[in-house]
């Protein structure tokens, strides 16, 4: 291990720009905070200061305007069941096919690795037919599903590259005490999976509380609209009233800023090792 | 029964749909009746022949890719350089840097919809500069450039991360070794570790060249494709074509080509960046 570096002069002056560069950064973020308690006169006069006067009535206006609470538990009901699924299925997948390398489970692989090159819009024109077809429109259920089948190769594909590092000794010596398949899996398997879990939960839950298409596609019902739905009607009914326009952002804004504050650590360690390895 | 539940959601949701779109290509079909008739390669014709806004999305999208691309990585990777210094507050920034990226692209572009419009002409009346107090969004270049600052906002703190998690991962000997031998910071960066990162390069300009050519989000919320269809990507121009005209075969055509080129431009992408790798 090397000593600690020196505090010098030019770390001081790195420091400083490093934080100017943060400042400026971050600027977008004071507007629209600043703003988004401003009256609208207000707003009009000095978008750039601070406010004459804090009016959070603002955000209670928004609040039931855009029935926040049921846009929240929308998103809330499809980023968890579509991660417990994408976690379930995409792990089991991925073991089988690691553990039985025959030429079918080969192919497979190969065949669920290169989905990952078609772009969304190369699917959804025929999604949204398949989709009525088989009773996924203004769903949340459905939406889920339609979340199963095009999350599964990036989560096959972590989990198949993780588990090449668990020893295959474990399962054998479980598997001579009597244990079925599905035993060794979840009881042994699975449990060691979980720093790629983790991963994959995080990854996933910045994906589909964020995604916009996908949703405006399957969902129209206004009762089981997802916040980013629900914050496009709405600012497309409000272009104009900044003053609630930015209310509704910070709403809309707020859980995952929240949620990836809590738990940053993970997240970023989760992109790092992701990418390192891919 | 391990495999069968994944194979089913993925070939009911990505590979049916991908192979219909084959046949719905060649056909005409509005989306809402029942009726599908077959037009032949009447679609593909009609693109290529007479549909000059679809060429101009792409013209555009290779604009708008090239810059962000090379802009976002050559942010991130300079805040990378930057943070993994011995900064006391680098691990803070890190995270601010990271933060546009867990905010759906809609509501960012919407925010700077705001700061742009609002937030730059107050800027402008008080420092004066005229930067700010161009008319932003209202042209096809503030426009274009206003929908590459966003996106080098938002991905250069992913790319961040990459670039940092690369840079110290670096064999420490490479780096002491050069430095023993009396190699100066630039001679550093450009023989040891530019060369060292390179997967990290591959990665990110991959990310950064499949997002940025598919952008939709960003470009509904923050331009709509405007002023006067300037900045419409080909993601939206594929979105219009089949939601909004209901030209449901003629938007399964275009998406199509869209991935076509989509999947040999990240395959050219990812060939040519391995070429180039070091190997340790």
């Amino acid at each position: 291990m090397e000593q600690a570096p020196r505090y010098t002069a030019r770390l001081f002056a790195l420091e400083l720009a490093a934080v100017l560069i943060a400042l400026l950064f971050i600027v977008p973020f004071y507007f629209v905070l600043v703003n988004s308690v401003k009256s609208f006169g207000d707003l009009m006069r000095n978008a750039a200061g601070w406010p004459e006067a804090f009016r959070l009535d603002n955000y209670t206006r928004v609040w039931n305007i855009m029935q926040y609470p049921r846009a929240f538990l929308n998103s809330l009901i499809v980023t968890v069941l579509s991660n417990a699924g994408l976690v379930v299925v995409s792990s089991m997948a991925a073991y089988r096919i690691l553990r039985r390398p025959s030429r079918f489970n080969r192919a497979l692989f190969v065949l669920f690795v290169a989905a990952m090159v078609i772009p969304f819009q190369s699917i959804m024109i025929p999604l949204v037919k398949v989709a009525s077809e088989i009773g996924l429109m203004d769903s949340r259920l459905g939406l889920t599903v339609c979340y199963f089948g095009f999350g599964v190769s990036l989560n096959l594909f972590l989990y198949h590259g993780f588990m090449k590092s668990i020893p295959l000794e474990i399962e054998e010596s479980a598997v001579v005490d009597g244990c079925t398949p599905y035993g060794v899996f979840w009881k042994i398997v699975f449990p060691l999976l979980k720093p790629m879990t983790i991963t994959a939960l995080l990854l996933n839950s910045l994906w589909i509380w964020n995604d916009f298409l996908l949703p405006s596609l399957v969902l129209h019902d206004a009762g089981v609209r997802t916040i980013p739905l629900q914050t496009f009607s709405f600012f497309g009914q409000y272009t104009k009233q900044w003053d609630l326009a930015l209310a509704g952002l910070v709403l809309g804004v707020a859980p995952m800023t929240l949620f990836f504050l809590l738990m940053q650590k993970h997240i970023i360690a989760g992109i790092s090792a992701g990418a390192v390895k891919g | 029964m391990f495999v069968g539940p994944a194979l089913l959601f993925f070939s009911l949701i990505v590979l049916a749909p991908f192979l219909m779109s084959f046949y719905y290509s060649l056909t005409v079909w509005n989306g809402v009746t029942a009726r599908v008739d077959w037009a032949g390669l009447n679609n593909f014709r009609q693109i290529f022949l007479e549909d000059s806004a679809f060429r101009d999305s792409f013209w555009f999208t290779a604009r708008y890719t090239l810059a962000a691309v090379v802009l976002a990585n050559a942010v991130g990777f300079g805040l990378a350089l930057l943070l993994t210094q011995p900064l006391k507050t680098r691990n803070w920034l890190r995270t601010l840097f990271f933060l546009p990226n867990v905010i759906a692209g809609l509501l960012l572009g919407f925010i700077w919809s705001f700061i742009f419009v609002k937030g730059f002409a107050a800027v402008g009346k008080w420092t004066g500069i005229g930067f700010f107090e161009l008319p932003w969004l209202g042209t096809s270049a503030t426009a274009f450039w206003g929908m590459v600052i966003v996106s080098v906002w938002q991905m250069s703190g992913y790319l961040m991360v990459i670039y940092i998690a690369a840079i110290l991962n670096m064999p420490r000997d490479y780096v002491e070794a050069a430095r023993i031998d009396g190699a100066g910071r630039f001679q550093l960066l450009g023989r040891i570790v530019i060369p060292l990162v390179m997967p990290a390069f591959t990665v990110c300009l991959f990310l950064a060249l499949s997002w940025s050519f598919k952008v939709f989000d960003l470009n509904l919320s923050l331009t709509k494709g405007g002023p006067f269809g300037s900045t419409e990507s080909v993601a939206l121009n594929i979105y219009k074509e089949a939601f909004q005209n209901n030209r449901y075969g003629l938007g399964t055509a275009k998406s199509l080509i869209f991935f076509v080129i989509v999947a040999a431009l990240t395959s050219l992408q990812v060939m040519y960046t391995k070429r180039k790798e070091v190997e340790v």
